[in-house]
């Protein structure tokens, strides 16, 4: 099959949805591969190494289209400005197309490619499995956007990111507080945190924490108890007092931090409005609001899309095309996460794909399929975070402690009571040729117990076969006992020599065996 | 010839060597000195008794002792460092069965003149010597059987076993009662008798009992019964070298039982009384995918890791594969990487196994670790290679408060970047109970024989 890469004609978009290097491995799966001329122009691409790669660079965006049978996409169709139709209208009858589509946003783009009796994979609703991490594009993106939020703030913000004593003077360093610690959250946790910046964050989800505090940076904890996980990995609408407790918080923050990064999004909501006029009031001259939720009408309510504007002395950052702003980076993952879910659509590697329904993250992705729209995919069992621990069943079943007729005390005391008087018993009627050799017996005891605790534990088999050489001393016993007159005795002796002479030359030879291995 | 001053001063001798024997094994270098101090001892004490006035009979004596010492030495010279479990629970047997022949002689000896109560206490001795001699016995021979795979390692648990014990335990005490009566006329042979076959047949009962997994506790606790045979042989004869190394050698042994107990976390009684998963709940079963890789895969992972954690196992002892672990260690720290071996106290079948199997295999013991020492360190751990050890490495001893090992003290290698298990397939371990490492997400298993496969990992790495 033929796959066709046309140009981005979304106003700015940088990116692209193939790579030379990643179009060599497409092209390996046994698909052709056409791109349209200057499609990689902006991500620093030319039509050059898309051709040593093996693609066919078309001049024509029309017979690029019509060509196709899959077309690769980044943005959703829009209308070409140079043809005047809409990129809908180009996709060949029954061709496939894969790109960011947001079905639940574009109703009337998801009829006009039904109508086309298009097959359409969505890669904003690849479900959230941990097979599909590899194709989600939704978090490869997210990845950048945190990252370049960070940079855009630096660019903003007018001092150094980390703390510096000079020769001039002590340089504090910048404090960020970051909300919403989703990929893009712990991205731009990640890319402050390298510049030297005091992080902070926060999130709805405690599942989080970890992961924050794994960065090295601080979980700013609510005295409140409520989780905010949804399903899917994602976040849910919280209660009011959890969320009057939450402003509360960044009202106390917003007044210390320097950077505010919010990443705070609720799936098929607009985004909650975390900061308000007051809080941004209350800020330092000079510092940097990015909202990352700009898309969806902004986590603060001072944000205009697409925009930087300064309000209140604060530089509020709203754009929304922060991936395309690193094009060359978000091409190259965009591209891979594309390769990997034609990987999956061509388990045969034979070039053809088959959109196999039965296939959990096919299923999801597809949303539009010969022409029959398939979205919402209907809804899946698992998620992405474990689910909540109740109670250890161990701990519930605690039944009342029993109690015993003996106090505790003298249950303690019990085992010293009963060896004591074990001990007074023996004392009173044994002999005192036995008392001395019972002596000698707890002393050795004794003895024993305090040089086999500074055994190290690598010698503990030496340990036992040096013992037993040594328990061969029994030898003893039976070589007094030799002389005794009577053959039977003699007999026993004899073989009761004989077995421990064993014990004691192969335990002693086995043992120095052994040692001699144990080297440096 | 000697006096018995000078017998005596000898015995002092010999038990102040034995001690330092013992206490020479804290660590390696003393270890070789500390075991000729052990043989010195043993020469000094068995020369000063054939010298002493009591002995007359020199041919048996210098013939048994020749035979025997040609056996013990043949055995010790061609025995392989895999089988030490074998050979250790073999002479353990064998201390028991020279200290009830010993028990039968001095029995059958009249010539002593003890009356009143000092007899009723030989009598006493010598029935408990033969009984522990006994016991040690038949158990070491049945923990041989088992060891060497002759008998199944699986715990044969008999209906109302421990009723069954607790019947011989009454039993063997009113025969003893029996015997006392009977030896005050000059009888009492035949309630020995039976008490001896009872012995035997107890021992037998305990260790079948007992797993294959519980068997570093079972040698261990064989090896301090044949101390206190030795001991209770020794107040048998009134002799103090004797109860001094019988001590010695008991109070070991228990030490060993009790750390090899503590290092799975059960109770020693818990052990002997036998079978494993009594306590608990349901455990939770093991979900998820399993991960395999491949011989190229390996090899590429250890090339590109800086610090390589090795977990061996029962299983490398039944692949014996520690040559080639070996040679892999030895290239690997040949291109600057940090390889570690981090082992646990009940890895293999017998306290400090796997410590000998590297040292045959001249693995050097400074990069060998206990559990203890390298635990806290798996973070930094790029690869950990598991090879043929199963329960020393389930994360359900420490999450699962069910799972029949709940307690158990584990290395934690799956703190580690990747987890590689070496396995012949995806049967649980001894304790039959599934192991969540091996789903787990950082966990790559090889599946195949250890040592075939180390040996293709290690020519991928040569080439």
């Amino acid at each position: 099959m033929i796959i066709g890469i046309p140009k981005e004609i979304h106003l700015g978009e940088k990116r692209v949805a193939t790579t030379p290097a990643v179009a060599e491995q497409i092209i390996k799966l046994g698909f052709e591969v056409n791109i349209e001329s200057g499609a990689g122009l902006e991500s620093n691409i030319s039509d050059e190494a898309y051709k040593e790669a093996g693609c066919t660079i078309r001049k024509n965006a029309k017979t690029l289209w019509s060509n196709a049978d899959i077309v690769l996409k980044v943005r959703p169709p829009e209308t070409h400005p140079e043809f005047a139709i809409d990129e809908t209208e180009l996709l060949s009858n029954k061709g496939h197309l894969i790109s960011f589509i947001w079905p639940a946003q574009n109703s009337e783009l998801m009829q006009n490619l039904s109508n086309k009796n298009a097959t359409v994979l969505a890669v904003d609703s690849v479900p959230r499995l941990s097979r599909s991490q590899k194709l989600d594009a939704l978090s490869s993106m997210a990845n950048i956007s945190g990252y370049r939020a960070v940079i855009e703030a630096a660019q903003h913000f007018g001092r150094f990111f980390t703390g510096q004593i000079t020769a001039a003077g002590k340089v504090p360093p910048a404090k960020v507080l970051v909300i919403g610690a989703g990929v893009a959250g712990l991205a731009a946790i990640g890319a402050a945190k390298s510049m030297g910046a005091i992080v902070r964050a926060f999130d709805t989800r405690p599942e989080v924490k970890e992961q924050i505090e794994s960065m090295d940076a601080e979980f700013l904890m609510l005295d409140f108890k409520e989780d905010g996980s949804g399903t899917g990995g994602y976040a849910k609408t919280m209660s009011d007092e959890f969320i009057k407790a939450e402003m509360d918080l960044f009202a106390r923050q917003a007044m210390d931090v320097d950077i505010i990064i919010t990443t705070a999004l609720i799936p098929g909501k607009p985004a909650p409005k975390l900061i308000t006029e007051g809080m941004v009031e209350s800020m330092k001259a000079g510092s940097v609001i990015v909202d990352l939720a700009a898309e969806q009408g902004g986590n603060c309510s001072l944000t205009e899309k697409n925009k930087v504007v300064v309000k209140h002395g604060v530089s509020l950052i709203g754009y929304t095309d922060l991936p395309s702003r690193l094009a060359a980076q978000s091409s190259q993952l965009y591209a891979t996460n594309l390769k990997h879910l034609l990987t999956e659509l061509c388990p045969e590697k034979n070039g053809i794909i088959d959109v196999n329904m039965d296939d959990e993250v096919i299923r999801g992705t597809t949303v539009i399929k010969e022409g029959k729209i398939t979205w919402p995919p209907p809804p899946l069992p698992v998620s992405a975070a474990p689910a909540p621990q109740t109670e250890a069943p161990a701990t519930e079943i605690d039944s009342p402690e029993k109690k015993s007729i003996i106090p505790e005390p003298i249950k303690q005391m019990l085992p010293l009571l009963l060896i004591g008087g074990a001990l007074f018993a023996l004392g009173s009627v044994a002999p005192a040729s036995f008392m001395s050799h019972f002596t000698v017996f707890v002393l050795a005891c004794f003895i024993g117990y305090q040089v086999i605790w500074s055994v190290s534990a690598s010698l503990h088999t030496p340990l036992m076969s040096v013992t037993n050489a040594i328990s061969g001393i029994i030898i003893i016993g039976a070589v007094v006992q030799i002389s005794t007159p009577g053959l039977l005795i003699t007999i026993l002796s004899g073989l009761a020599i004989l077995i421990a002479s064993i014990n004691i030359a192969g335990g002693f030879l086995v043992t120095r065996r052994m040692l001699e291995m144990f080297r440096k | 010839m000697m006096s018995q001053g000078l017998v005596i001063m000898a015995y002092v001798t010999a038990s102040i060597l034995f001690i330092l024997s013992l206490s020479g094994l804290s660590n390696q270098e003393t270890a070789r000195k500390g075991n000729y101090y052990g043989m010195t001892g043993m020469a000094i004490a068995i020369i000063a008794t054939i010298l002493s006035d009591s002995v007359d009979s020199y041919v048996v004596l210098i013939i048994a002792l020749a035979i025997g010492g040609f056996i013990g030495t043949k055995a010790a010279l061609k025995v392989e460092m895999t089988q030490m479990p074998e050979l250790v629970a073999l002479m353990h047997s064998l201390v028991g069965m020279a200290a009830v022949l010993v028990g039968y002689a001095n029995f059958i000896d009249h010539t002593n003149s003890l009356i009143g109560i000092e007899k009723t206490i030989h009598e006493v001795e010598i029935y408990i010597g033969i009984f522990i001699g006994a016991v040690t016995f038949s158990g070491s021979i049945i923990a041989f059987g088992k060891l060497c795979g002759k008998i199944s390692g699986k715990p044969v648990l008999l209906p109302a076993r421990h009723w069954l014990n607790l019947t011989l335990l009454i039993l063997t005490i009113w025969l003893g009662s029996e015997f006392l009566t009977g030896a005050e006329t000059g009888g009492g042979t035949i309630a020995l008798l039976i008490m001896t076959l009872i012995a035997l047949a107890f021992g037998v009962h305990m260790v079948m009992a007992i797993g294959g997994a519980d068997m570093p506790v079972v040698v261990s606790m064989l090896n301090s019964y044949s101390g206190w045979a030795a001991a209770a042989t020794g107040f048998m004869l009134s002799n103090d070298l004797l109860i001094v190394t019988g001590a010695l050698v008991g109070s070991s042994g228990a030490i060993l039982s009790y750390i090899m107990c503590r290092a799975m976390n059960r109770q020693f009684l818990s052990v002997i009384a036998g079978g494993f998963g009594s306590a608990g709940g349901e455990a939770a079963t093991v979900e998820g995918d399993v991960s395999p890789i491949d011989i190229e895969e390996t090899a590429q992972l250890l090339a590109d890791a800086q610090n390589i954690m090795i977990i061996p196992g029962y299983g490398m002892a039944v692949a014996q594969a520690q040559h080639t672990v070996n040679e892999i260690t030895k290239l690997l720290r040949a291109k600057d990487k940090t390889v570690r071996f981090g082992i646990h106290p009940v890895a293999g079948r017998m306290p400090g196994h796997m410590n000998v199997l590297l040292a045959e295999a001249k693995v050097p013991y400074d990069i060998v670790y206990e559990m203890d020492e390298i635990n806290e360190d798996f973070a930094n751990v790029d690869v950990t290679i598991v090879i043929g050890a199963n329960d020393i490495v389930n994360p359900s001893a420490l999450d699962d408060p069910n799972s029949p090992i709940a307690g158990m003290p584990v290395l934690e290698c799956w703190k580690s970047e990747t987890s590689i298990v070496l396995k012949r397939s995806m049967a649980a371990g001894y304790a039959g109970v599934g192991n969540p490492l091996f789903v787990h997400e950082n966990t790559r298993m090889l599946f195949g024989d250890a040592n075939e496969s180390m040996q293709a990992v290690l020519k991928v790495l040569n080439s």
